[in-house]
């Protein structure tokens, strides 16, 4: 019978999944946005599966408002990518150095 | 029997898609892999019952987000064989940090045990008679109406972050003005003559 811990191992491995993929993918935006949303879903699996399996809706509840984050966090993170792209014409984030920080 | 092989084939297709969107060669590939990982996701939630955040998955992720990353990927004309340069030499160094986080929570897993529940503590607990997607509705419309319309506001500030930063003034075109026409009178712009017969119009 598929238990809760089948559906942790599950969210870890995508979470890990996520983490791999900023590392090796530095310089490429893109994948880095595509992978956090990984991680963020492998976050929402967890959170599903515990409030199915405890019986607790509010579970459901906050992994909505992760969700809604998460698009938001999308819609600005690729407005910030296409206004970097118009500026350098490149996507080459590990030498972002604009603001001088 | 039918529900643990859906949890196995719906849980491999997400982790082998989750593996091919962050190693893939093409973003276009990578954005496809990830809108078959959420598709699968969505699948492994409606088998735990949880079937109104599976289809918010399907909607919000797969209608909005990954459309709107494919748009960015196709729009933008980048050079992706320059930026996969290093992949290999970071590829080494996130392999070693992906295996230790892996490692830990494997560890921390394996070292927990759940104390006793107490099941009377639950914030809001699933009634069987109510479906899914009516109690979530009634939960969110009552208890967390507040925390709901403040999800609302997180989105409407990230659209008008979204149009602030990417919207431009072009000097090289000249757009319709709209109030310009509006206000445009017949006075100013036509004038009656008695023309004499023989003679020139002047302009």
């Amino acid at each position: 019978m598929i238990g809760i811990q089948h559906y942790l191992v599950v969210s870890a491995i995508l979470f890990t999944m996520g983490v791999l993929g900023i590392f090796i993918n530095r310089k490429n935006i893109i994948i880095i946005l595509m992978a956090i949303e990984l991680i963020l879903l492998s976050v929402n699996i967890n959170l599903v599966a515990f409030s199915a399996f405890l019986g607790d809706l509010v579970g459901q509840v906050f992994a909505m408002f992760v969700l809604t984050v998460a698009a938001g966090e999308a819609a600005i993170g690729l407005a910030i990518l296409v206004i970097y792209f118009r500026g350098r014409g490149s996507i080459a984030v590990d030498d972002v150095n604009r603001m001088k920080g | 029997m039918i529900q643990a092989f859906a949890f196995y084939l719906f849980a491999a297709v997400v982790i082998l898609s989750g593996a091919l969107t962050v190693l893939s060669r093409n973003p276009v590939h990578s954005v496809l892999w990830l809108i078959l990982a959420f598709f699968n996701a969505a699948g492994l939630m409606v088998l735990v019952g949880a079937e109104f955040i599976a289809m918010l998955l399907v909607i919000v992720y797969v209608g909005a987000v990954a459309v709107l990353f494919l748009f960015v990927v196709m729009m933008l004309d980048i050079d992706f064989a320059e930026l996969r340069s290093g992949f290999v030499r970071y590829g080494f160094f996130g392999l070693l940090v992906a295996l230790v986080l892996a490692a830990e929570m494997i560890i921390a897993g394996g070292a927990w045990s759940a104390g006793s529940l107490e099941l009377s503590q639950r914030a809001a607990p699933t009634s069987g008679d109510l479906p899914n997607i009516e109690a979530m509705g009634a939960l969110i419309y009552s208890k967390y109406l507040y925390i709901f319309e403040a999800a609302g506001l997180v989105l409407l500030v990230a659209m008008i972050g979204a149009i602030v930063l990417t919207h431009r003034e072009r000097k090289d075109v000249r757009p319709q003005n709209i109030s310009d026409q509006v206000r445009r009178r017949p006075q100013d712009a036509v004038r009656n003559v008695v023309q004499p017969v023989g003679q020139g119009v002047e302009l």
